[in-house]
């Protein structure tokens, strides 16, 4: 049991959260947290979708990594992960219809995600099928937190609710006699890629100071 | 063993797309009944969404809502003749998908909600980045709104997503379909926000997001007009 979290696992685990965040370090996966973030809830079911599937095509690799065929290796993560995402899409239509509504266009956008293919061809094909379970658990919420964290601004600000509820009273914008108005540039893609751009800048900011007192 | 051989290389590549293809085969044949299911129990939601029946999560619920309030599905022409009567309330024009939709071929719903007749229709179009649809409840009368439900594929969550919320549909209650008496031209439609000059028949639009409300002005308007000889003959 001590061996399952030993220090090393839980560095596996714990790195892609910040030190080596897969958003804001290795700079993967910018393209969906632009697109879906413009409301909080879609962020967080993308993250968590994200996170899954990453663990599980993390094992499944982990495990073939042996016997495959080092010239068809992208071709073979790519089945992989094409796979398991149509499986979770139809499973999800047939017992959790509401969710897969929510979900249309992303569960396509996962099969594009780089952090996947990103796991999957720089741990997952060196590594034990533990170790790559935590790298992928650890990228995917590494990748959901940014997420979250941009999405949380965007709803905010862009419509004044967070996951569909009102937060900024309605009787303080302009239309009702107050003074506020909605950032309408939040709800715009590029919005997002300025966001992201300052969470890379504060993290890297705050972690650069940390490595120099040590 | 050398996993870099040619002959390894194909019998893999092989094997791996058999077992894939069985597996994903299999499954998509095991859950399809389920999600047809599925879907049309979301159908029927929607319908009961437009007659502002909202809320029904349980599927009995919904299922017993819909054998009460719907009295028949059926399909017209546009000169509004009867083509099926439609009796069992969900095999003839609630088989109709919205694409089959024809001249000749015009699913309606029948109701009847507290002792009121609704009629409820179909309709489509195109927003931004993909489809539209919805389902508009008429009065008896013909020619006022009774209730409406709109929803969407893949439009801006944010910006053209709230088409498919209570706030936008309710928007539609109690208006005049035509502007005049004659009831020629549907009249019905919606303009960018801020801009209705006549609200017995305009509705407000969503902010910022021009095109997927141009396309579901177009859809309402085109959707009802297909509807128009029905209207005239029940008056």
């Amino acid at each position: 049991m001590s061996k399952l979290f030993s220090k090393e696992n839980r560095e596996v685990f714990a790195n892609p959260l910040n030190l080596d965040n897969p958003v804001t370090v290795q700079v993967l996966g910018i393209c969906s947290a632009l697109a879906v973030t413009a409301q909080l809830e879609p962020a967080l079911v993308m993250g968590l979708s994200v996170t899954v599937i990453t663990a599980f095509a993390n094992v499944i690799i982990s495990l073939l990594r042996k016997t495959v065929p080092n010239r068809i290796r992208i071709i073979v993560q790519l089945v992989v992960v094409a796979t398991l995402v149509t499986l979770v899409s139809q499973i999800l239509k047939a017992f959790a219809y509401d969710v897969s509504v929510q979900l249309s266009v992303y569960v396509g956008l996962i099969i594009t995600n780089c952090i996947l293919m990103g796991r999957l061809e720089a741990f997952a094909m060196q590594n034990g099928p533990w170790e790559s379970f935590l790298d992928g658990v650890g990228s995917g919420l590494g990748y959901a937190w940014i997420l979250v964290a941009v999405g949380f601004v965007r709803e905010l600000f862009g419509a004044g609710t967070l996951l569909g509820m009102r937060i900024i009273p309605e009787s303080m914008y302009v239309e009702n006699g107050g003074w506020y108005v909605n950032n309408g540039m939040m709800t715009m893609p590029a919005m997002a890629m300025i966001l992201v751009g300052c969470i890379i800048w504060a993290h890297r900011a705050y972690n650069d100071r940390k490595a120099s007192k040590q | 063993m050398n996993t870099n051989s040619n002959s390894y290389t194909i019998i893999y590549a092989s094997v791996m797309v058999v077992i894939v293809a069985f597996l994903l085969a299999f499954v998509s044949s095991a859950l399809k009944p389920t999600q047809d299911k599925n879907v049309e129990l979301d159908k029927k939601k929607q319908i009961l969404a437009a007659l502002n029946i909202r809320d029904l999560q349980d599927a009995n619920a919904i299922e017993s809502k819909y054998a009460e309030v719907i009295v028949a599905d059926m399909i017209i022409n546009a000169k509004g003749d009867t083509v099926n009567a439609g009796a069992e309330k969900d095999q003839a024009g609630f088989k109709v998908e919205n694409k089959e939709i024809t001249a000749e071929n015009l699913p309606i719903y029948i109701c009847n909600v507290e002792g009121a007749t609704k009629y409820v229709v179909p309709m489509s179009g195109r927003g931004l980045w993909g489809g539209l649809w919805g389902y508009m409840a008429i009065n008896d009368d013909c020619s006022t709104v009774y209730g409406a439900y709109f929803s969407h594929e893949s439009e801006t969550a944010g910006l053209g997503s709230p088409i498919a919320e209570q706030k936008f549909q309710d928007q539609f209650k109690d208006k005049q379909i035509f502007a005049d008496t004659a009831a020629t031209q549907v009249a019905l439609t919606i303009v960018k926000k801020g801009q209705v000059k006549n609200p017995e028949y305009e509705v407000d639009g969503l902010t910022g997001a021009t095109l997927t409300t141009k396309g579901a002005a177009a859809m309402v308007t085109d959707g009802l007009q297909q509807y128009i000889g029905f209207f005239n003959a029940n008056k």
